[in-house]
């Protein structure tokens, strides 16, 4: 992406994920969110004193089954450490954390944008225990005349995945962490609800030259927790580099916020100003050794993962984009495998899921996963298409009685009668009284007006409200007026 | 009224209450009159749990009308250093800091003692925070040392040594970071184990130095001591640093036998620094254990220079981390301000005492970025070079010994003023701390009128050997017997 003409920019990212374990990574809390404040919450999580934790091996798991997604080396000797910093929300003043021994290594992922394949590098992804909550009293934090702690949120696992300076533009930016957000949910490790805060991210980012070889100087801006976040913070940090470079100046390095309400980035602290973490192995946990009949246990639970997955429905007929579409997010796609097994035309179902489905889902406001049409219902929706029971047209009022009702297409159809009319004998006589009703528009389509015979379909599909099977009308009328 | 069976030893007490010549009440309420006694004047408690105590002595003797059969340490009156968590009993770490934390939860051995059936008599004063070698760092209290009331009782764990040399707790727990049970054991005439790292879990014990911290038990004699032992050793899955070990039975190993056992004596231990006379003293122990078939010979631990440095880099940099959390927000003293950094700032500022602000001070120092590497990282390397020079010796020896502190008991007063002479006081027990082995001291003689102590350092896990000369030099001498006077006229003069 070239910027003001001149620069080219370069970035990377970390992104914090929130396992979705049961319990904590430290103490047998729940890690459910929401609650009433402090009440997810004990002696360790509290850091009260003379606790101790006690590593939820679940979470290891977990880190081992994300790491091998991403393609990362799993560590067999890793360790945690103490990240140590004042603030009220950290309930021991530290954090544990994983520091020079990261329990997954190098790995990446590939992404493509303008239909340009390029891998993007991961260095390294840890796991931490997440920060509890400050809740200010007032409406934003500068109006506010007290604060309380949140611990609930204190011990749920995190991992962190820390990637190389790979990303060249923002669709490049864009494009991982779509792609690293869907193998995250693939893997099911998180539930990636950003609304909810269970995916953030810090973006590193700085300008160079076109043509240099050597970086330059990075700002570092901190929990971003939507894509559109990202992608405005990233065009204002941007513009901003550009305007501070383009004036001869340098870029500061340093730690920013990011002003959702202004759409502005806002210094926190300078490199100077920088916490010195005093980084040192946590006493009160021995190191992590990961034997490989553990990594190749938990390889063995790895799904298929959304490559694969669209290279498979590619293989069943489906093009490139609907493959990609379908199989953007794991619920959609789970979905649309779960109707295959029950019916085998992918490419019908294919176009059924992604518009109808899709659209009457978004118009309810309805998550795939909660769909009240089960993925077998639709199926057999499409097997009475299928079998001409019914046309096209009518199963999309089927389908809305379906979500409305969840009752099955085959008891919708029946107890409205909508069941197509295929009887030769019955649609002969309504087609002779239309062409008797019709006699110009019958001249017409035999002096040569093929458009003619529209209107003659159209007049008999009327008089069957819409239940005549409409390929054996054509067929019928064609031979009658032959 | 004073009994007649305060004093006696923990196995005495228990085959009283079983023949029924005393009943568990009694017994407590003999321990609290004693505390009531002479407490004013050696102040080893900080609380003072009567009526739970009886309670719990009641619960017992329904046990004995019953005929139920009683377990080794049932009935049996102990009390607690005070940074191990006790359910709805304060427990301050002798801290302004903690002055009102009431813990919600009991240490791992607050429960298996309760289990094992023990009364708890109180909590004990310490050294702030464990941080300290005489006591004199309580924000609460000074403890005396009952054989000479102008000295101190050592430390940290100066209050759980008084309380059994001067007759208030049948034994009680300490805990040993870097010889916080046994100096203040040798100080007191009394035994005091350090168990291996591991051995004893740490859960519910406020961490001062959380690789080196271990609790254990003070006892009068090497029996009680396995007895108690027996009673707190043992895996704890809630304490990542517990090893899933099989503990045995302490008390087989209490043989009065040693023919042919292995002694090393590292030189170094006898080196510049220690006290000619407690020398002399502990040269007369070895002797000793000689005479009765013991082949001993002088050994080296070469890095033993190293251990005082090494030891105040690794422990005060975990303990700069461990006392973060002390920040007024959550529990424990809170100063006002009218934000969150002054409120952090004033807290602590007020709620530590000095040797502690000096040692998170140390330790933030140790850790900073460009010191680590020179300092905490330099001081684990030495930590390594020292477990391996133990390795080393018990390829040859079974037991290696030494005296546990270069000097008896000394006056207040005498090295509070100087912290950098106190931290060299600890020279004999640091380093095996930094190797994560057990260590008893035994009382080993007298040096003008105050106790010395022998201390006994063995491999990973190898108490029982360290139990087995400790039992045999006890059997053949009678240091243990002897007993401080603490008769009203020497109490009343103490307590001026």
């Amino acid at each position: 992406m070239v910027v003001a003409n001149k620069y080219e920019m370069v970035c990377g990212l970390e992104v914090h994920v929130e396992l979705q374990t049961k319990t904590k990574i430290f103490c047998s809390c729940t890690t459910e969110f929401g609650g009433e404040q402090n009440t997810h919450v004990c002696p360790v999580c509290l850091g009260m004193p003379g606790a101790l934790p006690v590593l939820n091996r679940e979470v290891v798991n977990y880190a081992i089954k994300a790491g091998l997604a991403l393609n990362c080396e799993i560590a067999e000797f890793s360790k945690f450490d103490r990240k140590n910093y004042f603030y009220p929300d950290l309930s021991k003043n530290y954090q544990t954390s994983q520091f020079d021994l990261p329990i997954c290594g190098k790995g990446g992922l590939e992404i493509e944008v303008d239909e340009q394949k390029k891998w993007i590098g991961i260095t390294r992804a840890h796991m931490e225990e997440d920060a509890g909550k400050l809740v200010h009293s007032g409406d934003t934090i500068t109006t506010s005349n007290e604060s309380s702690v949140d611990y609930n949120r204190a011990g749920v696992p995190l991992l962190e995945i820390v990637s190389e300076p790979d990303m060249r533009s923002i669709p490049e930016v864009l494009a991982y962490l779509e792609k690293l957000v869907q193998i995250l949910e693939y893997t099911e490790v998180s539930d990636c609800r950003m609304e909810q805060g269970s995916v953030r991210f810090d973006i590193n980012v700085s300008l160079r030259q076109i043509g240099s070889t050597t970086f330059g100087t990075r700002t570092e801006t901190k929990n971003l927790n939507s894509f559109s976040s990202v992608r405005r913070c990233m065009e204002y940090e941007i513009a901003r580099q550009a305007r501070v470079l383009d004036a001869g100046e340098k870029v500061v390095q340093e730690t920013r916020t990011w002003d959702e309400g202004q759409g502005v980035t806002l210094a926190l602290r300078s490199k100077e100003e920088a916490h010195d973490y005093r980084y040192f192995p946590e006493p009160d946990l021995a190191p992590l050794i990961i034997d490989r009949e553990w990594v190749e246990r938990i390889r063995k639970t790895l799904p298929e993962l959304p490559e694969a997955r669209r290279a498979r429905l590619q293989e069943l007929g489906l093009s490139a984009y609907d493959a990609g579409v379908i199989t953007q997010s794991k619920a959609l796609s789970d979905y649309f495998d779960a109707a295959l097994s029950h019916y085998a035309d992918a490419k019908t179902l294919a176009n059924w899921v992604m518009g109808d489905v899709t659209r009457l889902l978004n118009s309810n406001q309805c998550s795939v996963g909660d769909s009240p049409i089960s993925a077998k219902q639709l199926a057999e929706l499409m097997g009475l298409i299928e079998k001409g029971t019914i046309s096209g047209k009518i199963a999309k009022s089927v389908l809305e009685d379906m979500y409305s009702t969840g009752k099955d297409a085959g008891v919708i159809v029946k107890e409205k009668g909508l069941a197509q009319i295929s009887d030769e004998g019955a649609l002969l006589g309504i087609i002779d009284s239309v062409i008797a009703a019709n006699p110009q528009s019958v001249e017409d389509y035999r002096a040569g007006k093929d458009r003619a015979i529209g209107f003659l379909v159209g007049q008999i599909m009327k008089a069957t409200k819409g239940q005549a099977n409409p390929g054996l009308v054509n067929r019928l009328l064609k031979e009658k007026l032959a | 009224m004073e009994s007649v069976s305060i004093g006696k030893s923990v196995s005495e007490l228990h085959e009283l209450l079983v023949h029924k010549d005393i009943s568990s009440i009694e017994l407590t309420k003999a321990y609290i009159d004693r505390i009531q006694t002479v407490d004013p004047s050696l102040q080893a408690y900080l609380t003072v749990l009567e009526d739970e105590a009886l309670a719990l002595a009641a619960k017992v003797d329904q046990k004995v009308a019953q005929g139920e059969t009683l377990k080794p340490l049932e009935g049996i009156p102990m009390a607690l250093k005070d940074n191990m968590c006790t359910e709805g009993i304060r427990t301050s770490c002798a801290s302004k800091m903690l002055e009102n934390f009431v813990p919600p939860y009991n240490a791992t051995v607050t429960n298996r003692l309760r289990t094992a059936g023990t009364i708890l008599l109180g909590k004990l004063n310490m050294d702030e925070f464990a941080m300290g070698s005489s006591t004199e760092n309580s924000y609460f209290a000074k403890t005396r040392n009952p054989w000479n009331l102008e000295c101190v009782p050592g430390g940290s764990s100066g209050g759980s040594a008084v309380a059994v040399a001067g007759d208030e707790a049948a034994f009680t727990l300490g805990s040993d970071t870097g010889g916080s049970i046994r100096q203040p054991a040798a100080f007191c005439g009394v035994v005091g184990m350090k168990p291996t790292y591991g051995a004893v879990s740490r859960l519910g014990l406020i961490a001062f130095a959380s690789s080196l911290d271990q609790i254990g038990p003070f006892t009068k004699t090497v029996r009680d001591n396995a007895l108690v032992m027996n009673a707190i050793a043992g895996y704890d899955s809630l304490d990542s640093t517990s090893v899933p070990y099989e503990t045995p039975d302490y008390t087989k190993f209490l043989v009065n036998d040693i023919k042919g056992l292995k002694i090393g004596i590292p030189r170094e231990y006898f080196g510049e620094g220690i006290d000619p006379d407690v020398a002399k003293g502990i040269q007369a122990g070895i002797q000793t254990l000689i005479d009765l078939g013991a082949e001993v010979a002088e050994c080296s631990l070469p890095h033993t220079e190293y251990a005082i440095p090494a030891y105040y880099l690794i422990a005060t940099a975990e303990a700069s981390s461990n006392l973060a959390r002390y920040d007024g927000v959550r529990y424990g003293y809170r100063a006002d301000s009218n934000d969150v950094l002054g409120m952090f700032k004033k807290t602590r500022a007020e709620g530590f005492g000095q040797e502690v602000k000096r040692r998170i001070m140390l330790g933030t120092y140790a850790l900073s970025s460009g010191y680590y590497d020179a300092y905490y990282l330099k001081a684990q390397k030495v930590r390594t070079l020292i477990k391996q020079d133990f390795e080393k010796a018990f390829e040859k020896f079974d037991v290696l010994l030494s005296p546990t502190a270069p000097t008896p008991a000394f006056k207040f007063g005498e090295k509070s003023a100087d912290p950098l002479a106190m931290y060299l006081s600890d020279i004999t027990t640091v380093p095996i701390n930094l190797a994560g082995i057990p260590a008893i001291s035994i009382p080993a003689g007298f040096v003008n009128g105050l106790p010395i102590g022998m201390q006994l350092m063995g491999k990973a896990f190898g108490e029982g050997s360290l139990y087995r000369v400790a039992y045999t030099f006890e059997q053949n001498t009678n240091y243990h017997t002897l007993k401080p006077n603490l008769s009203r006229e020497v109490l009343t003069c103490g307590s001026r």
